[in-house]
């Protein structure tokens, strides 16, 4: 396959492709605001799009419910793990809206949910989760990268796709999301530096959610917000609510908006918060109060919208109810999925380790076909 | 002359190093294919520090050609990015030891992308690393890195050891379409041999080893750097009454089983040499396929000379660590195996 005929790219080739290297040009100030933004509850409210937020709505009622969704089918036993975004949906939400199709995410293991609602079918993004294949979709059809269990691993690679697509003209943004721990990997930084040097399209969303498992942000970095670690490498640093969605749609739309004109990368904090624990198979209790939990339901992403909306008259019972309906659809359809058992053929754990398979391999292939067929034989 | 007598055939051959014909192949795949990206750090306007790179900047642009900040795992993951979207890129990583920031990603993503995509997403990346000791290099400069490689699933890991390989092995490594591992043994980079890039001979693709010398009292395997070491230890063994085989395996990863297997049955006696530590190195594996597959062929166990178990020695000191002729002669007599 040659880069022409990959997806989303050539669609608007340029003549002449900006060099590997350039100078910062853009304006835009480095230093993030002193507190979040945010825009639900404030006077900022006042211009919010009706029919976008009706749709932002809709989709958190959806992503809430496939977080419970998700959870319930730990307890089952059809899925061997789960980070719930429970309280994070409108990072996830915003992040999956405000990419173009040809636009790439990258996601960690804990984003499922952006990758569900930047159109993955729910079944496929679990597969990971479930075990039964490690990617359970094509990166290149969906342009979703798979999903990173490495901490910040995958944003150099956001960096490598979106420079690359520039080098060949095409206007890709990629964007790339981690937590507040994987701020303190070494990759974090190399991405960082490389995206900034080589005025990459590419956004970073930090979705700083308190808790590193059980490390809470005060041991896990010095700095006064995460956004302030932007202006070390030369780009925009933004602080935001995470769990307004209308603010973090504003941000996000920005930094992709100036991405794709050239403008360069940007670093954005959303400040939200885990509301359950880091996975199943944590016990949050041990680092956490029940104070602490209770303030942050005060402050529900879900909630905030529905509550502006409402007051507002942008959206009613009716509404509510339709979007509720929407995501029990999902939820049923997710529960179907989950519920047949994958048919998995043990061959091909020799099939996709190189392009062609070694002779070593063929080898050991040739020992488990010999097993299987004992087996079947018993 | 090799020289007179090569141009007077009309090949068009003439002296070359092999970091000349490295540069060489990353020229012709460059030129070939707008999808190679060479990258790391001094490889533009420097040319490298060993000067492997001279050139392509100039000619294919910085674009094609880039200089990176200086970070390894940053360069490999950028380059993963970069495959993800359609290019080919060649990463440079200047010594072995400095290779080793870059291993998360090389293990993590570089090695599995293929698997944990089903297939769907091959990465075409070619990581070239300059290897192993000999030239006097100070800490962190000598280390022979290959049984890290070799014990990571999904790599290919090839190292030349003449000046047409160097040639032909690059680029199949860059035309490859999984990643590879491509091992320079960096004291080898100014052997001279008479080539010509217009008619290189077939170099068959990764995966083939090659005897460079038959004989029928035993084999020595090899690779990379110790080649012409066993291949002047076979010359030196005549005055015993030895004849030594030489096969080079030249890809580790794949290992070329049958032509290894082929020699040791032909002459009964093996002794596997390189410079990486004895201890869990290439050799060890070598030795037990060979014994696997050998063993009613063998009048003596499969032997290893190999650097010692230690970190790499300060310059003045490697003598003594890198496997020379007189310790592999020393393991062809122990070959006579009279218990």
């Amino acid at each position: 396959m040659t880069v022409q005929e990959l997806p989303g790219a050539g669609a608007s080739h340029r003549p002449t492709p900006p060099p590997a290297w350039r100078p910062r040009t853009d304006a835009a100030p480095l230093l993030p605001d002193a507190e979040p933004y945010r825009v639900l509850g404030t006077p900022a409210a006042d211009r919010l799009d009706p029919a976008l937020m009706r749709r932002c709505y809709a989709e958190l009622v959806r992503g809430r419910r496939y977080n419970a969704q998700a959870t319930a089918l730990t307890k089952q036993g059809r899925l061997a793990v789960y980070p719930s975004t429970v309280g994070q949906e409108a990072c996830e939400i915003a992040a999956a809206m405000v990419l173009e199709d040809q636009d790439w995410l990258f996601p960690s293991y804990r984003d499922t949910l952006a990758a569900v609602a930047r159109g993955l079918d729910p079944v496929q993004a679990l597969t990971l989760l479930r075990g039964d294949w490690h990617t359970g979709y094509d990166p290149r059809e969906h342009r979703i990268a798979p999903l990173s269990t490495p901490l910040a691993t995958q944003l150099p690679h956001a960096v490598g796709l979106a420079h690359a697509a520039r080098l060949r003209g095409d206007e890709v943004v990629a964007l790339a999301m981690v937590g507040d721990g994987g701020t303190s990997e070494g990759d974090f930084h190399e991405a960082l530096n490389f995206a900034a040097v080589w005025q990459a399209p590419v956004v970073f969303l930090v979705q700083n959610n308190g808790f590193a498992i059980s490390v809470p942000l005060a041991k896990q970095t010095a700095a006064p917000t995460l956004a302030h670690k932007a202006v070390g490498y030369g780009m925009p640093g933004r602080l935001v609510d995470g769990n307004d969605v209308a603010a973090m749609h504003e941000v996000l739309t920005e930094a992709v908006r100036r991405a794709r004109a050239g403008g360069g990368p940007t670093l954005i904090e959303a400040v939200t918060y885990r509301m359950e624990a880091h996975t199943n198979a944590d016990d949050a209790t041990r680092y956490r109060g029940d104070a602490e939990v209770e303030a942050w339901k005060a402050h529900d992403p879900v909630d905030l919208l529905e509550r502006e909306l409402t007051s507002r008259g942008i959206l009613d019972e009716a509404g509510i109810q339709e979007a509720r309906d929407a995501a029990e659809t999902m939820a049923a359809a997710l529960r179907e999925g989950m519920n047949a058992d994958p048919v998995l053929d043990p061959m091909d754990l020799f099939a996709h380790v190189y392009a062609e398979q070694t002779d070593r391999l063929r080898e050991q292939a040739a020992l488990l076909r010999a097993e299987l067929d004992a087996e079947g034989d018993a | 002359m090799t020289t007179v007598a090569a141009k007077a055939a009309g090949t068009g051959a003439k002296p070359a190093t092999m970091a000349q014909a490295l540069t060489r192949a990353m020229r012709d795949a460059m030129a070939e294919d707008p999808t190679v990206h060479v990258m790391g750090e001094d490889v533009g306007t420097l040319g490298g520090v060993f000067r492997i790179t001279d050139g392509l900047a100039k000619e294919f642009g910085e674009d094609r050609c880039t200089d990176t900040p200086l970070a390894e795992a940053g360069i490999l993951g950028a380059a993963v990015g970069m495959a993800m979207y359609g290019l080919r890129p060649v990463v440079e990583m200047q010594f072995d030891a400095f290779a080793y920031p870059a291993f998360e990603q090389l293990l993590s993503h570089v090695a599995k992308m293929r698997n944990r995509t089903r297939g769907a997403m091959p990465l075409p990346i070619t990581i070239r690393v300059p290897y192993g000791g000999g030239i006097g290099g100070v800490e962190h400069h000598c280390d022979s890195s290959e049984a890290y490689y070799v014990a990571t699933p999904g790599l290919h890991v090839v190292t030349p050891a003449t000046v047409e390989d160097a040639y032909g092995l690059l680029r199949a490594s860059i035309a490859s379409d999984d990643p590879v591992v491509f091992l320079e043994p960096k004291r080898l980079y100014w052997s001279k041999a008479d080539w010509s890039p217009q008619a290189p001979a077939a170099v068959p693709g990764i995966g083939k080893a090659l005897v460079r010398r038959t004989g029928t009292s035993a084999t020595l395997i090899t690779y990379g750097p110790s080649l012409p070491v066993c291949l002047e230890a076979a010359e030196a063994a005549r005055e015993e009454g030895w004849d030594l085989e030489v096969v080079d395996l030249r890809s580790l990863v794949p290992f070329d089983e049958e032509t290894v297997v082929a020699s040791v049955r032909r002459t009964g006696r093996a002794v596997v040499v390189h410079e990486a530590a004895g201890f869990g190195g290439p050799g060890a594996e070598i030795a037990a396929r060979v014994t696997e597959r050998c063993f009613h062929h063998l009048e003596a166990p499969v032997l290893r000379v190999t650097g010692f178990d230690i970190p790499y020695p300060p310059p003045m000191l490697e003598k003594h660590h890198l496997p020379g002729v007189d310790r592999i002669l020393d393991a062809v007599a122990r070959l006579q195996w009279e218990n």
